[in-house]
């Protein structure tokens, strides 16, 4: 069933039940997200697309539509705060983009360009992580990691459904796990699915490294919003 | 231990699930959970062995190496540091022979710090080996820790004349109830539960939902969320099952009153589980109880018991043949956040303390997928005297808006901390008067997650939900209290319970705090205030659950209140560099990262 809501002021129909950062780009609007994949069940986890819905500001993704919605995307404190969130992931980890394999297809610094953010205003943190390198086929660079989940979510073992990764402690001491036996069990393709779906460049397929020059990267051909108002996901 | 971990999975028929109950029985067993054992749990429950470890690493009281044979943790709250927590800190490190963190040579002692352990009315407290000690000297860690020397338990010391642990005795030798006044509606003596409940289930569940409106209770966990609405929501809504669950996490710093009801009135609690499943329909229960509270739980399992053998529990209610209900308790191990009620659910699931995304709520999918009404164990106590007395009685009481009486734990600078009832609507000086509160300056109502008032500016307020709607936590500081050091602790306080799976609440918190260190460090100049208000504002409206979206009001509501504390820290820069800039650090880094790369070259 549709019903009339208000985004940025407009007038538009929407299908009610609907996610609402869904509903946005179908109508042009692009909203930024970090751990959405449309089609998937919502995670929640970057913040990244959030809007302001009725006067109280939540995550688009976790959103579905109702009724009489009020939606602003474009109001500049939201677009601030979008554009904070961003910065907090940045400088959460260690992110020197010229030399990282995932740089020109990693969503993370698209979705910088697309906030506009040109440095954080939250000090870098240079945390020490290690990375591992145990399994056969995928290197896991921790540094990069932003917690997005969907990797724990979606990736899973395709003979027990047990979790390939998962998040080990809380807090500041969360760091991104991997079951080596399981990993090596992987076919080539969830390999590289799961390098595909991690936003950044913390799961890399050893085989692949650099594998595209400059210029000819993912997001230099077509931008992440471009993409996103055209339907498209990772997959 | 292959054999004694296979049996606990048997016990608990492999399901994952149960996995919080199968990591306490092991980690009771040896004291940590070993990869031998995470690698045979993940053969017996089709997890791997990350998974496992992604609950057990979640909280703080499951170790994963030796953690000690006895494990100390210290009670780490604002209140202890008001009062001889320095010296009792300085006494276990000296008595034991280890640092705070560490475990001693021989493996015998582990310390640790703990956040509130729900006793800030007798502290400095501890707990060691799941019993407690309160009002800490240095000559008790002596003793204590002597004692255990000798070879003694903690149990043995805690309870020297050996009190059955199902009996209330056994919790008074440790603990006191401090209930300083008494009102209407908890801790009334001899209730004849049996004649109450079978009044109550020759009602219709309508009719009870109905009697539970018209008192206009709201929740008491902190939401204030009205209790009869989220009953019939829970009953309309579609499921297999409905489940009741009672939240007995209380792990807001500075609330201690649902420890007391479950001390003195259990029973209260049990009868609101039982009429809350009547009322949505339920046959299961569970009280999701905080480790804290270890001590209370074979007493709580034998007034669950007692009310089975009563008929007030179990198969056929009273003899109604289609009431079935029964009640477990489930072991929480340490994590502020499972006190959110979507959080709750994933541990009481086996999972880690992760807040659910709403919708769907706890009563459209709640427990295993299933409408779910999660209450305070308060909310559970004052509905046993609804279905008593009615619901006008109820309503009668406290204002219009915010009906019937509330518990408050108090505790800081007043002559007599401890428990009191209060009719809603009671202005914030008459409780000062009331607990002997001569000097107050600052009240922190709710714990960190609430609100700084001032005594003097806010003096006239009331207790109420569209004011000061308290969770039952209320800390007074006097005219002597370093209230920077105060926010300084709270922010630490959510720095270490973020669960962290969302990025404003689990760097933001880290960033506020380093404002707040920089303020006291006397390095702060007014752009640090103006970015905390403005990243203060950014995690609250961006987080994900609760956490998250009150974790900066002890900066925010103390810059309110008492800017001056704050003002008097700042400096001017000099120049375009900010004061906390130290260029000489800068500098050094430099050096150093030189200094290594020169020698590097060289070999
Ligand atoms: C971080 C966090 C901690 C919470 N801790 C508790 C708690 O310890 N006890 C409690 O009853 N509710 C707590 N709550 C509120 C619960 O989510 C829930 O609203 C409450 O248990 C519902 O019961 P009520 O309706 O009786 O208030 C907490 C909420 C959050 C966000
Ligand atoms: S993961 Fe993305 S943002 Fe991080 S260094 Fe690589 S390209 Fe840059
Ligand atoms: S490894 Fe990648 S996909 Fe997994 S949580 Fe981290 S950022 Fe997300
Ligand atoms: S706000 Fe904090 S506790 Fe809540 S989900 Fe986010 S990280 Fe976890």
């Amino acid at each position: 069933m549709k019903t009339e809501i208000t985004l940025d002021g407009k007038k538009i129909q929407a299908q009610i039940g609907k996610p609402l950062i869904d509903v946005a780009s179908d109508h042009g609007v692009y909203i930024p997200s970090l751990c959405y994949m449309r089609g998937k069940p919502c995670l929640g986890t970057c913040r990244v697309c959030s809007v302001r819905v009725n006067g109280h500001v939540m995550a688009s993704c976790t959103v579905p539509v109702y009724e009489g919605m009020e939606v602003e995307v474009d109001a500049p404190d939201l677009v601030d705060m979008r554009k904070a969130l961003v910065e907090f992931l940045f400088v959460e980890g260690n992110h020197n983009c010229p030399s990282c394999e995932k740089s020109g297809r990693c969503e993370l610094q698209a979705v910088g360009y697309e906030t506009g953010m040109m440095v954080s205003r939250f000090p870098y943190r240079f945390p020490v992580r290690t990375r591992d390198h145990a399994s056969k086929y995928i290197w896991l660079e921790r540094d990069r990691c932003i917690f997005c989940q969907r990797c724990v979510e979606f990736i899973r073992d395709e003979e027990t459904g047990q979790k390939i990764f998962s998040i080990d402690k809380r807090s500041t001491h969360s760091s991104i796990e991997i079951d080596v036996k399981l990993a090596d069990k992987m076919t080539p393709k969830q390999v590289k699915r799961a390098a595909d779906i991690c936003p950044v460049g913390c799961i890399i397929d050893k085989d692949l490294g650099f594998n595209k020059p400059i210029g000819e990267r993912k997001y230099e051909i077509k931008s992440i919003k471009e993409r996103i108002l055209k339907g498209k996901t990772n997959e | 231990m292959k054999e004694k971990i296979q049996n606990i999975v048997e016990q608990y028929q492999s399901d994952k699930t149960r996995l919080m109950d199968i990591l306490w029985d092991i980690h009771n067993q040896y004291g940590y959970i070993s990869d031998e054992a995470v690698n045979q749990l993940s053969d017996a429950l089709n997890m791997s062995p990350p998974d496992i470890r992604e609950t057990s690493s979640f909280y703080h009281f499951f170790h994963a190496q030796p953690a000690g044979k006895h494990q100390i943790y210290l009670s780490d709250t604002v209140i202890a540091k008001m009062s001889n927590y320095d010296e009792v800190h300085t006494a276990l490190e000296k008595e034991t022979g280890c640092t705070f963190g560490t475990i001693d040579e021989s493996g015998t002692f582990g310390l640790y710090h703990t956040n509130c352990i729900g006793l800030s009315d007798q502290e400095p407290a501890m707990m060691v080996d799941k019993v407690v000690f309160t009002n800490l000297t240095t000559e008790k860690i002596e003793d204590i820790i002597s004692a255990l020397k000798e070879g003694k338990s903690a149990e043995e010391i805690a309870n020297p004349n050996q009190h059955p642990h199902t009996e209330v005795s056994y919790i008074d030798a440790m603990v006191s109830t401090n209930i300083q006044n008494k009102g209407s509606v908890f801790f009334k003596k001899e209730r004849n539960y049996r004649v109450i409940l079978s009044k109550c289930l020759s009602s219709i569940p309508e009719e009870v939902i109905e009697t539970v409106l018209d008192s206009n209770i709201r929740g008491r966990g902190g939401a204030g969320f009205p209790t009869g609405l989220k009953w019939r929501l829970c009953r309309e809504a579609e499921g297999e099952e409905k489940y009741v669950i009672c939240n007995a996490d209380e792990g807001e710093p500075g609330t201690f009153k649902d420890r007391v009801l479950l001390t003195r009135s259990p029973k209260d609690v049990l009868l609101g589980m039982i009429v809350c499943a009547h009322a949505i329909d339920s046959s299961v229960g569970i009280i999701y109880l905080r480790a804290e509270y270890w001590y209370l739980k074979a007493y709580l399992e034998k007034q669950i018991q007692e009310f089975h053998d009563e008929g007030l529990l179990g198969k056929d209610i009273l003899g109604r043949k289609d009431f079935h209900f029964d009640i477990r308790i489930q072991m929480g191990a340490g994590a502020y956040v499972c006190g959110d009620e979507t959080a709750l659910i994933e541990s009481c699931e086996g999972k880690r303390g992760t807040p659910r995304l709403k919708p769907p709520y706890p009563i459209q999918e709640g427990y295993l997928g299933q409408p779910t009404s999660v209450n305070n164990v308060e909310t559970f106590a004052a509905v046993s005297r609804i279905v008593e007395k009615g619901g006008a009685w109820y309503k009668a009481m406290g204002t219009e808006a915010s009906s019937g009486t509330r518990l408050l734990s108090v505790s800081g600078d007043c002559s007599y901390p401890g428990i009191y009832e209060i009719e809603w609507g009671m202005m914030l000086n008459e409780v000062l008067r009331l607990v002997g509160a001569k000097d107050a300056k600052a009240i922190q109502i709710s714990g960190p997650s609430g609100e700084c008032v001032s005594a003097l500016k806010d003096g006239e307020r009331e207790f109420c939900y569209s004011d000061l709607s308290c969770n039952g936590s209320l800390m007074i500081f006097n005219q002597s209290r370093d209230m920077l050091g105060v926010v300084k602790h709270f922010m630490e306080f959510f720095v270490d319970e973020s669960c962290g799976i969302c990025i404003p609440c689990r760097a933001g918190n880290v960033d506020l705090l380093h404002k707040v260190e920089r303020v006291i460090d006397g390095k702060a100049c007014q752009q640090d205030l103006d970015e905390i208000v403005s990243w203060g504002t950014l995690v609250k409206s961006t987080s994900r659950c609760g956490l998250g979206a009150t974790s900066p009001n002890p900066i925010l509501t103390t810059l309110n209140k008492f800017p001056e504390i704050y003002k008097k820290k700042l400096v001017v820069p000099k120049g375009p560099l900010l004061p906390s800039f130290d260029m000489d650090a800068a500098l050094t880094g430099h050096k150093n990262a030189y200094k290594i790369l020169m020698k590097e070259e060289a070999e």
